[in-house]
Formats: structure tokens, sequence, C-alpha cells
């Protein structure tokens, strides 16, 4: 009975051998990959002598997109593990306040007051994680929440212990500090000068910088942004755990009957979006010399748009760290290439939105295609 | 074959919720490489019977004995590990993952690369492709969603997912009621290799036809007990349906159109 079954079955399956093209088109970064492509066009068509593609113009869209991508990283994994968390940016701006308040008004060593903050952000994430598995919460309420508290207590806490919402003097406090360089320092200096030595790139003119490059170098958050995606790549497709994170937004139940540790595996990611979140804070006060209350606002959702451009499903499950990465570069480019192309600013947001419809509609396709379902 | 000693026997088991008694009293038991089909109509108590089996529910009454120990399994978990592994008609499978990253979930495969421990990748899909093609399945790709697959392909995987991870006892809860013909008769199929490889399928159906088609014994259960155990040529599908009917109505029914069912 069953050998004629058997051998039809494979014939069958032969017939319906998948185009290379419906294959390709079920990669998540499929999108983001073309998405990127179109983008680095257009803005050379409409672009390319403002600027933009000189040292200076790179500097600045690679800089944006690398901010996105910090958070982006944090927000794919969680988003993949089947969970939001919606408090990234106001933990930003909660990170940064903790940095001066204990370096400034404490009179805190820079690098405690930097591993304060992460020690504070993991144990908020930890939370945050902890009280979805628990109360069985959808996480996008448990992190609203969590939006509005750590928003308002930044606000209380300057202005509580300085009456502003502004802390400045971290730059001064940071002076010969050994951790601060890793998040507010810039590499290759001594490269890029020689490259001004050598007039391949841009130096100054006049002034009292003159011949030193207009670009000084590699700002160590672009190296957070490469060594984060990296990580989160490798953790995602190469080891164990990232199955488990699969497994874990794919089908929670399915997964812990296979043994799956699924509760530990969402705690963890949420505390990694925490510490994405920090590394970003730390960045920025570092970069910038001071702490702001208002820091971060809105990036929780730039850093989902990033991932939902990345080819990534909001239910979780299917996604991927290169498609998220994509996502902030094009996010990047496009944020800053219209400030070059000279158009109106605001058209980003309608640009946004536009994008945003047509990734999560092509995801939406594209998981039929997988699953099979119509 | 079915001389050899059961790997898995139940000796009178009760189960009683509160007032209900769910099970009054069966005997069963399953044997290396054979293939012993549990009919019954819904109500009949299978769901029960399969959920003591696998050590969801304790019975209240009556003795298991697991190669030839008296035991209790206190967690499905302590029953997988001794070798009793139990496919559910809801699979525990992730349709957008692929095949591969579905048959290991839980029990990656990892090599070493300096101090990082990384998930062995090309060992996971050799395994698997190996697993599919024995079981009849021809994988268009290794990173194939599981998605894509048929539901009695999917069968095929939790069941070749089940043998591989050590099983000596295979449950199959209904594995073919919501399958189509040519479907359940790879599920069929896929039984009958199990079996070859010395696994104790312990198959449960209310389909009279697809249990003959592979089972070696029968057993049927009616209203929380057993009517007793017959060898494959002994019975007929009208008995078996008679049988799990209670006697009644089902043997006027097929008086009047013999084998319409």
């Amino acid at each position: 009975m069953s050998a004629p079954t058997a051998a039809a079955k494979i014939d069958d399956e032969r017939l319906k051998q998948v185009s290379w093209l419906r294959q390709a088109l079920v990669r998540p970064e499929l999108g983001a990959i073309c998405g990127a492509i179109l983008v680095f066009v257009f803005f050379l068509m409409v672009a390319g002598d403002s600027g933009m593609f000189a040292p200076q113009g790179i500097r600045n869209w690679t800089l944006v997109s690398a901010q996105f991508a910090i958070l982006a990283a944090g927000a794919c994994l969680l988003m993949i593990a089947g969970e939001f968390d919606l408090s990234v940016g106001s933990m930003i701006g909660f990170a940064g306040v903790v940095i001066a308040i204990l370096s400034v008004q404490w009179g805190w060593p820079v690098w405690a007051a930097i591993l304060s903050a992460f020690a504070v952000c993991l144990f908020i994430g930890a939370v945050n994680g902890f009280l979805v598995i628990k109360t069985g919460l959808p996480s996008f309420i448990v992190t609203l929440a969590f939006l509005y508290i750590l928003r308002g207590l930044t606000i209380w806490l300057s202005v509580a212990t300085t009456r502003q919402t502004i802390i400045g003097g971290v730059g001064q406090a940071a002076q010969g500090d050994w951790l601060a360089p890793i998040f507010g320092g810039i590499a290759f200096r001594g490269l890029f000068q020689w490259m001004g030595d050598q007039g391949w790139i841009a130096t100054f003119t006049r002034g009292a910088r003159i011949g030193e490059p207009v670009v000084e170098g590699i700002p160590a958050l672009v190296f957070w942004a490469l060594g984060l995606i990296l990580f989160a790549h490798v953790l995602l497709t190469r080891t164990r755990f990232g199955n488990w994170i699969f497994a874990s937004g794919g089908d929670a139940e399915a997964a812990r009957k296979v043994g799956v540790p699924v509760s530990r595996v969402k705690i963890l990611m949420f505390m990694f979006s925490a510490f994405c979140a920090c590394v970003f804070a730390t960045c920025q006060v570092m970069e910038f010399g001071s702490a702001a209350a208002d820091r971060g606002l809105l990036k929780e959702f730039e850093a989902i748009i990033c991932v939902v451009i990345g080819g990534a499903l909001l239910t979780g499950g299917y996604g991927s760290v290169i498609g998220a990465a994509l996502g902030a570069l094009i996010f990047g480019v496009v944020q800053q290439g219209l400030f070059f192309a000279n158009a109106e600013s605001s058209l980003f947001r309608v640009f946004l939105g536009v994008i945003l419809l047509m990734a999560v509609i092509m995801n939406t396709i594209i998981r039929r295609m997988i699953t099979g379902e119509r | 074959m079915s001389e050899a000693a059961p790997i898995l026997e139940m000796r009178g088991i009760e189960k009683h919720f509160g007032p209900v008694v769910a099970l009054a009293g069966v005997s069963f038991d399953i044997r290396p490489g054979e293939c012993h089909c549990l009919l019954g109509d819904n109500g009949a108590g299978k769901s029960t019977f399969i959920k003591t089996m696998s050590g969801v529910h304790r019975p209240t009454r009556g003795e298991i004995f697991f190669e030839g120990r008296p035991l209790r399994f206190s967690s499905p978990r302590d029953a997988m590990e001794a070798g009793v592994a139990t496919v559910f008609q809801d699979l525990a499978m992730i349709p957008l993952m692929s095949v591969t990253r579905n048959f290991w979930m839980g029990r990656e495969p990892q090599k070493r690369l300096g101090p990082l421990k990384l998930f062995d990748r090309a060992r996971a899909e050799a395994v698997v492709a190996e697993q599919m093609r024995e079981m009849g399945i021809n994988l268009r790709q290794a990173d194939q969603a599981v998605g894509t697959l048929s539901g009695g392909e999917r069968q095929t995987v939790a069941i070749a997912r089940a043998v591989y991870f050590g099983a000596k006892v295979l449950i199959l809860d209904e594995p073919t009621s919501a399958l189509g013909v040519r479907q359940t008769s790879h599920v069929l199929a896929t039984i009958d290799r199990a079996r070859a490889r010395g696994v104790g399928v312990v198959f449960i159906t209310h389909n009279a036809r697809h249990a003959l088609a592979v089972g070696d014994r029968f057993t049927v259960l009616n209203r929380g007990r057993t009517l007793g155990t017959a060898r494959k040529g002994e019975v007929a599908i009208t008995e078996l349906q008679d049988l799990m009917a209670g006697g009644g109505e089902m043997a006027d029914m097929s008086a009047l159109g013999e084998g319409a069912l």
C-alpha cells in the first residue's frame, strides 16, 4: 500500500518545485536590501553633488544610521522572541540622567556612573520581562506603562537635583576617565590626519584647526553599532539560544513542550533591549557632554520601524538582524538625505509612514508564502 | 515478535475525576516493534488514558510497569526521559521555522569554536535530511519551513523527531483524523517504518480501517473499560466498529449497508 503512494508523493513534490524568485522572496532581508539600493540610487541622483557623499556627509548619515542600528539590534531580537519594548526611548533619557547625576552631582567617577546606569537599565529590562511573563499581559501594555514611568522619573530626578531638565558638565567630569572613551571616543585619528595630509579628504583651510581633517576619525558609536549587529546576528543564526529566540516568538507553547526555557529567553531579550538603549544613551551623553530629560523621544517606535523594514514580523518568530541593520541604514540615509536634497524635513515623516506601511504589507505576504496560509 | 516482553504495561488502570469515573479498569501493554491500536469512540476515555500513559495524569488505581519494573511518571518530562514520547494532535511544531530548526528545537547540537559554542548547523541539517529520507519525505532544501509541509508530512516530521530522540514507546493521538486519503497513507507508512526500528507504537484512532491497515493488535475502549485485545487477522472491521459503539446501533447500521463505513 505504501510503496506506490510514496513514489507518487515524490513526483508530486517535484511538480511543486519553487522558483528561485519565490525562494529569494522568502528571505527576511530581501525587502531591506532592495530598499537600501533604491535609497542610495535615489539620493545619488537627487543629492549626488550636495556633499552628501563627501566624507563629512558620509559621516553625517553614518552616525544617524548607527544610532538607529544600536536600538534596532535590541528591538529585533526582542521582536523575534515575540515581544515589544516601548520603554526604550524613556530608558535612553533615564540612563543619561542617571549618568549625569551620579558623575556631576554626586561626584562619582564617570566609569562608576556608566556601570551603574547599565546595572539600572538591565534591572528595569528584567522587570519589564518578568512582569510580561508573570502577568501574561501583552508586552505592549507593560512597556507602555514603563514608557511613562521612566520618562516621569527622569524629569523628576533631573529637576529635583538640579532644577533643570538638562544636566551639563559630564564632558569635564569624563576627562581622563578610562571608560568614557569607549562610548564617546573617536578612533583612527592618526589615519584620518594622514589622509588629510595626503589631500585625500578635506581639511580645515582656516581657523584654529587649520590643517586638521574635517572628519577626524570614526566615532565609537559606529563600532558599537557594528559590534551589536554582529553579536545579535551570530546569536540569532548560529547558536542554540538563537533557535530558542525563534521558537519563543513562533509559538511559546510549542516551544515549552519540547523544553525551550521560554520565560528565560524572553526576559533576557528584554534585558538586551535595555542594554542597547543604555549604550545609545551613554554614547549620546559622552558626545554632547550633557544629559537631558527629553532625550530618546519616539526612539522606541523608530527602532521598531527599522526592524519591520528589515523584514521581521510584528507577531514574532521571524526576522533578521541584518535586515534590521539595513532598515536602520535606510532610515538614516533618508532622514539626512532629505536635508542634503533641500527637501522639506517634515516630508521625512510622510516617507516614514509610507515605507512602514509598505514593509508591513510585504511582510504579511511573505509570511503567507512561508506558511502556505491563504 | 509479539512474544517479546512488553516495554510498557498498564494493569487495571482507573482514573476518577471527582465523582466522574473516566477510566474504570483498563489493561494495556505495548511490545517493541509492534503497533498496538487503541480504538474508541469520542468520550470512551482515550484522551484520559493517553495522558495517564504519558505522565500527565496519575492513575487513581492500577499499576504501570516500564520494562518490567513498577513505575509512576510524575510528569510528562519524566515519561519523555524514560522513552515514552507522545505526538499530540497539535504537534508542537512552529510553521515559520525550518524543518531543521523544528526538529532540533530544545536539543540543538553544538560545536565549539574557540570559546564559543555554536549551533552545529551542518550536522543538524545532515541528520534531518537523512531522517526525512528514511521516513519518505524529500525536502526541497534544508531550511524549508514547516509551514510549507502538508499535514501528513508534519506528522511524519514529529514522529521522526520522537524516534530519533530515543523514543521506545511512541503514542500517536489520532494522527490521521484530520488528514486526506493520501496523507493518511503517508502517516501509516511512517508508523510502519517506526515499528521496523523496534519502537512500540500506540496508535489511537476511531477509524477501524486505518487501524487494521497497520495494527498488530487491537484494543477497544468503551465507556472507560477495555473490551479485550485481539490480534491481527482475528477481527474484522465490522466487529471493531460494533465494539467501539458498544454493540447496539452501529451493528444495525452496518446490517443496512455492509462496509459503508
